[in-house]
């Protein structure tokens, strides 16, 4: 090619610095996948591959605090996602369908709330509420804040979807004998499906991730595993965490890859 | 029209407001049993909404809708044997055709392989049985119109409405489909309410026609009525091309109203009641009614000078300046060229008229 | 428009209108309970009498407030002098926040540019690419920072492997290793939205400036800039607020020296030393805060809106 064509839009070194932004993002995840598969009892010295770690997180030490750790948090992950999204739902279809109202933005304010709010804040604020009416700590208090916590996470993919969606579907229903009712699971729900399953899935995640408020509203002795990790962390980075937080870390990117591939099948077109 | 004829669908002094905004002015009309009906208008005239009231998406402000006798403006749209075929057509995306055809039939208490059995029949009248089992996104726009029609004749409404559900279709296949409809309407004998805004649509496939505009009903009539008669400046200008121009009523006599135009041209229109001598009001003239000679042919020619000829395909339009007066658009039609002349830009000639062909307007 | 609702295909509508408040009542019960309910306690909390061993007394108190913005002195008996401790906390939080927000601006606005510059089909994989890491535990990503930042870490291996570097650099325990977990923490907030502002900027603007002699140079500054502010603006403060009263970067990539706001407020809630009605006023300032720069960027986007009509 002779000359380059001038080009309007493209700016020498934005590429170069969209490359170092990937970098920075990845390089320490590359650097713990692949040092949790290290057979070296020392952190930095590489001494070929090996499951070790991982084997040790199973059987090891501290297997026993990281399999309850483990148990709480995806129960708490399941049944707090399923709430937050079903609460979710119901409020996307009040916000989307109900026409207007005086209260619309108001509770937008309400459900976006623990978006604005920092999550220290947050966590501060539900310990002190809990105390205050005499809750014990325990997995039922961290259960009742990732409720909350996650519903805006849940609210706004399913939301967005279902601002996608035509009324025209709902009124071809109705019009066809459908009651209401019927519009709304024959119809509805199952085109907001794909919003729903990413609301789901990101609201899973948040509260799998979740430390802050966690490690304010749990009760003594009751760990989830990043409180758990946190704490082993406190003694200085050891191996079986860099198993433990690959494998998480697995965890993360398959939701997300799925929400990701869920969100863009459109099944309204 | 016989006095035994059923009335479909009466709507009776049906007011609709947004707020303040009148979307539909007290308009009454009433829609007979077994006929294709078209509410035509400009966008933002109020038809759609008049349907979506018959519908039933819409509350009516004031006034009543009957269907068949029966009041229906407080059922919700689930209650109503009307059904739409709406303008995207709105097909479920999550189900098969056949299921959608059947949805109709299963919301009102039909078994599911019932619903499929005669969504199955619907599918073969529109020949469309070969795609039963796919989603609508894998079928043609012309296709899903055809599904959609099949669905909302599925449950045999009582009368089928049909949001200008051809809009979305090339030219080829808008016509196609407005012959098809046509003759769905005539096998089927349901009693179809059409909403467009394209007037050669309109003429083509309605046995009426209710113009509206700006939420008022301008002119209710057959195709011809419509055409041949307009009532007003609206529907004069709306449907088809015409020469409207200002004239002065000189004399009225046996019907015939005797006018002049600007630049002292004089014409015979027809009278219309309410015009009375000295009145200052528009004409109507269709392009076609019209036609160019070299020397007068009767009283009412012209004479004036062509500007321009203009090569449209079937016909030739020829715009023509009368002497120190308006305007005229001549159309000859291509065939006709034989017996009607065509003039060179800037020669003289006369244009004629046939007798009648001039109407007068109220505004 | 009044029109609007008759064309049909709109999407907020009004079909379950009857329903709505059905619909919300379990958002409205579960966040007023769990999320409104408890900062209202905290308010109160933060106005109570410390517990020795964690926990309230309940009389009412100023001594919270009093602690924060007040120095009386070695015995407490002296009159209001202006304590700088703890509002040099915050100084040193807003500091660090805004410093991670320019970082992230400095990477995020040519990453967003140039993600939203590419063929519409790859966008959303660029987008992708992008936002994976933020659905990684917090923890595990700032654990992994620290572990690559370490004296002994693979990074300082690689750069003295490289002969670059003679002596590791000393990075984790700076301020500068907080700004770097804080950039990692919140990067995507930065990016979206200046990749949906340039995302919908209409490039013909940009080749109009260019045809009048406009340099690429001044284009970017006189004609885009101006056309994506809303989106620069609100991605500053996506990462601004959430990283004033960020707790594991600084914690963990910090240490002592560094102390973060977030810090002092866990501090008042672990173990014996710790004063609740204190941690409960610094979160109500540190609230106050963020609502006052959110309810300001809520007023600027709100006039950016009406400006584009």
């Amino acid at each position: 090619m002779a000359s380059k064509q001038f080009d309007i839009k493209s700016y020498t070194g934005f590429k170069s610095i969209t490359l170092l932004c990937l970098a920075v993002l990845y390089a320490p995840l590359l650097v713990v996948t692949i040092y949790s598969f290290n057979a070296s009892q020392s952190l930095t010295n590489w001494e070929g591959l090996s499951l070790r770690w991982y084997a040790d997180v199973f059987t090891g030490p501290e297997s026993a605090k990281f399999k309850s750790a483990a148990w709480n948090s995806f129960v708490i992950a399941i049944i707090a996602a399923t709430l937050a999204t079903t609460i979710a739902t119901l409020a996307a279809t009040a916000m989307v369908r109900g026409g207007k109202f005086r209260l619309r933005t108001v509770s937008f304010g309400l459900i976006s709330l623990p978006l604005m709010v920092p999550e220290i804040v947050t966590a501060v604020a539900t310990l002190i509420f809990f105390n205050a009416i005499g809750f014990d700590r325990g997995v039922m208090t961290i259960l009742l804040a990732h409720i909350a916590f996650c519903i805006p996470f849940a609210y706004l993919p399913i939301s967005a979807r279902m601002q996608g969606i035509e009324d025209s579907y709902e009124q071809a229903a109705l019009d066809l004998y459908a009651t209401k009712r019927q519009a709304f699971t024959r119809i509805l729900l199952p085109l907001m499906m794909p919003g729903i399953i990413s609301g789901f899935l990101l609201a899973f995640i948040v509260s799998l991730d979740d430390f802050i408020i966690t490690n304010f509203v749990k009760g003594a002795g009751v760990e989830t595993l990043p409180t758990a990790i946190f704490g082993s962390v406190k003694q200085g980075i050891k191996p079986n965490i860099m198993a433990i937080s690959t494998m998480l870390l697995g965890v993360s990117v398959v939701m997300v890859t799925i929400s990701y591939l869920v969100g863009k099948s459109d099944n309204t077109k | 029209m016989s006095d035994r004829e059923q009335i479909a669908i009466d709507v009776r002094d049906a007011v609709k407001r947004y707020g303040d905004f009148t979307a539909l002015k007290r308009i009454s009309l009433s829609i007979m049993d077994n006929e294709f009906f078209t509410l035509l208008g400009p966008s933002g005239c109020g038809k759609t909404t008049l349907l979506r009231m018959i519908a039933g998406f819409e509350d009516v402000t004031e006034g009543a809708i009957f269907l068949y006798g029966d009041e229906i403006e407080t059922l919700p749209p689930n209650k109503r044997p009307v059904n739409t075929v709406f303008q995207n057509y709105a097909l479920f995306p999550h189900m098969t055709i056949l299921d959608n055809v059947g949805f109709g039939l299963e919301m009102r208490g039909k078994s599911k392989s019932e619903a499929r059995r005669k969504a199955g029949e619907m599918l073969e009248l529109v020949q469309l049985s070969q795609f039963a089992a796919r989603k609508p996104s894998q079928l043609s726009g012309g296709q899903q119109q055809r599904v959609a029609l099949a669905r909302a004749l599925a449950p045999q409404p009582k009368v089928l409405l049909l949001d200008e559900p051809l809009s979305a279709l090339d030219l080829k296949l808008r016509k196609a489909m407005q012959l098809e409809l046509k003759h769905l309407q005539r096998e089927t004998g349901i009693t179809f309410i059409f909403v467009t805004h394209d007037q050669e649509e309109a003429l083509t496939m309605s046995d009426r026609i209710a113009v509206m505009s700006a939420g008022e009903l301008q002119q209710l009539g057959a195709p011809t009525d419509i055409y041949e008669r307009p009532h007003n400046m609206f529907v004069a200008d709306f449907i088809g091309e015409t020469n409207l121009l200002e004239v002065s009523v000189d004399a009225i006599d046996d019907g015939r109203a005797t006018c002049h135009l600007g630049g002292g041209h004089q014409l015979t229109c027809n009278a219309v009641d309410g015009i009375g001598v000295g009145a200052k009001v528009h004409m109507s003239i269709r392009p076609e009614r019209l036609y160019m000679s070299g020397a007068p042919e009767r009283d009412g020619s012209l004479h004036g000078r062509v500007k321009e000829n203009i090569f449209i395909g079937t016909d030739i339009t020829t715009i023509v300046a009368l002497d120190e007066g308006p305007d005229f658009v001549v159309r000859t039609s291509n065939s006709d060229r034989g017996n009607k002349r065509i003039f060179e830009p800037g020669s003289e000639m006369f244009v004629n008229m046939e007798l009648g062909a001039a109407r007068l307007l109220v505004d | 428009m009044a029109g609007g609702a008759a064309s049909g295909g709109s999407a907020n509508t009004d079909t379950y209108k009857e329903a709505r408040t059905w619909l919300l009542l379990p958002a409205w019960v579960t966040l007023s309970i769990l999320v409104l309910a408890p900062v209202g306690m905290m308010l109160v909390y933060s106005f109570l009498t410390k517990e020795f061993r964690g926990g309230v007394v309940w009389e009412f108190s100023f001594a919270a407030y009093d602690q924060f913005f007040c120095d009386r002195g070695l015995f407490g008996d002296e009159p209001c002098a202006i304590e700088w401790t703890y509002v040099t906390i915050f100084w040193r939080s807003i500091w660090q926040a805004a410093a991670a927000t320019l970082l992230s601006l400095a990477i995020g606005f040519p990453t967003a540019y140039f993600i939203a510059t590419r063929p519409e089909r790859m966008r959303p994989v660029w987008v992708f690419l992008i936002t994976i890491p933020y659905w990684v535990n917090l923890l595990i990503r700032t654990v992994s920072m620290k572990f690559l930042l370490r004296d002994q870490g693979p990074l300082n291996d690689a750069l003295i492997g490289m002969g670059l570097i003679d002596s590791p650099l000393h990075i984790v325990n700076t301020n500068f290793a907080v700004q770097l977990g804080l950039f990692y923490s919140y990067l995507p907030f930065m990016v979206l939205p200046i990749y949906a502002a340039v995302e919908r900027y209409n490039f013909s603007l940009s080749e109009a400036a260019a045809d009048l002699y406009a340099s690429k140079f001044t284009t970017l500054r006189r004609i885009l800039l101006p056309a994506v502010k809303p989106g620069v603006i609100a991605g500053c403060i996506l990462v601004f607020v959430p990283s004033m009263g960020s707790f594991l970067a600084p914690d963990l990539l910090g240490g002592a020296k560094n102390f973060m706001i977030g810090s002092l407020i866990e501090e008042q809630f672990k173990g014996n030393a710790g004063n609740w009605p204190f941690g409960a006023a610094a979160s109500m300032i540190l609230l106050t805060m963020v609502l006052i720069l959110l309810m300001l960027f809520a007023r600027q986007q709100a006039k950016a809106e009406k400006a584009e009509g």
